[in-house]
């Protein structure tokens, strides 16, 4: 790893002033991936904010809707109370990121702003209608993950919270990778009532995306069984040492499938 | 260079590191703790878990700086006179064969017990261990260890 200046601001605005100052600043918060990419030297910045502390860690939930802080880790919202009741199937993927050592790092703002294709959170975001709010303002989930490790935040934008809306029922299956944790495929189905059931597919292309066949099909008969006549199609999948494209393609309708059963 | 305090095993350290400085980098070659051990060095294998205010991370993948002002706890912290029941539990089921693994399954086994409590089913200890590695395969015995060793905490 090539040495940076550490920095530890006191709130946002104090980090986009440093990330502004600085020559090739990043922010980090929690560092599960960005720590590790600078150890194999694919990134070099010459500064790093850490913003895990600024973004601070907090969460609201209700019937209706769950809003999580920025800093908040995965450990602390797989454990909530409040989501467990009202979105057990956000607590439950939480509690499926990494391990637990992870888990008491990895934050969920890092993880939406990171957008690896294999995260768990983006497909959660989709799924849940999210809407991140950041320090300027307030982008639809369905807007913010524009391809491999892309997003629509801008220079200097920090997510300071993300606000999920509970699902009627829902769940998020998962098939990880045996050694990362992370998702060779998973998909979360939830079924937000009159608003439309919305299919999340992740692990599986360059980025988190909604499966609108499947949608379709689950709005006709919510039932494992509707998913067969849904083709997915290997062309765009991932195929790498891990998984080719057309077993991936086989596990997202598997997955989905699971994710149906287990939506009770 | 960043200046860093912090209070590890109880006591007040503090030194100088770079930016770059890993925690358990800072811990065996700043504080001579050598107890903590690098593995894979890339957060997956779980030798060099410590607690953090508390909590247990991997300090391959935490930054010394980043730790100002935090309390740190390693394996040379959890004894008190006498072995700490978790590495006693260990000693008496044979949890280890080489033992290289074994402090960070002993700070992931006491940060479990602090987390779902003193009575932990099989299927609890071997989901926790996820992320910590023994090469040597002697998981079934460090169940075994983690099961009686919680009883006693």
């Amino acid at each position: 790893m090539y040495d940076f200046n550490y920095h530890r601001p006191k709130d946002i605005k104090q980090a986009v002033k440093i990330l502004r100052d600085s020559e090739d600043g990043v922010p980090m918060s929690g560092g599960m991936t960005l720590v590790p990419t600078m150890k194999q030297r694919l990134a070099a910045p010459s500064d790093v904010v850490d913003i895990a502390a600024a973004a601070g860690s907090g969460i609201k939930a209700s019937t209706s809707k769950v809003t999580i802080k920025a800093g908040t880790t995965h450990a602390t919202v797989a454990s909530h109370p409040g989501i467990q009741k009202h979105c057990p199937s956000l607590a439950a993927l939480a509690g499926m990121i990494g391990d637990p050592h992870v888990r008491n790092k990895g934050t969920i703002g890092g993880s939406i702003a990171n957008n690896d294709p294999a995260a768990d959170y983006p497909s959660a975001c989709l799924a849940l209608a999210a809407k991140i709010v950041t320090n300027k303002r307030t982008i639809d989930a369905d807007k913010f993950f524009k391809g491999l490790f892309e997003t629509a935040l801008r220079d200097n934008e920090i997510i300071t919270e993300v606000e999920f809306a509970c699902p009627k029922r829902g769940a998020y299956a998962k098939f990880p990778n045996p050694a990362s944790r992370y998702a060779m495929v998973g998909v979360y189905v939830a079924d937000h009532g009159r608003k439309g059931i919305r299919v999340a597919v992740t692990g599986a292309t360059d980025s988190a995306h909604r499966n609108k066949a499947m949608e379709k099909a689950l709005t006709e008969d919510f039932a494992p069984g509707a998913l067969d006549s849904v083709k997915v199609k290997s062309d765009d999948m991932n195929d790498d040492i891990h998984a080719s494209a057309d077993y991936r393609a086989h596990l997202v309708t598997v997955m989905a499938k699971r994710a149906v059963a287990a939506s009770g | 260079m960043p200046e860093v305090s912090m209070v590890v095993n109880g006591q007040n350290v503090s030194g100088s590191c770079e930016g770059r400085t890993l925690l358990v980098e800072f811990l065996r070659e700043n504080l001579g703790l050598t107890g903590t051990h690098v593995g894979c060095d890339t957060s997956q294998c779980g030798a060099c878990v410590v607690h953090v205010n508390g909590k247990a991370v991997k300090a391959c993948t935490e930054l010394a700086a980043a730790c100002d002002g935090s309390k740190v706890t390693t394996i040379e912290g959890v004894a008190n006179g006498s072995l700490h029941p978790m590495q006693e539990a260990f000693r008496q089921h044979h949890g280890l064969q080489c033992g290289f693994c074994t402090p960070g399954m002993i700070m992931a086994a006491i940060d479990m017990v602090n987390t779902h409590g003193k009575k932990l089913s099989e299927d609890t200890i071997r989901h926790e261990l996820e992320g910590n590695i023994c090469r040597c395969t002697g998981y079934h015995n460090i169940v075994k260890a983690i099961k009686a060793g919680a009883k006693k905490m």
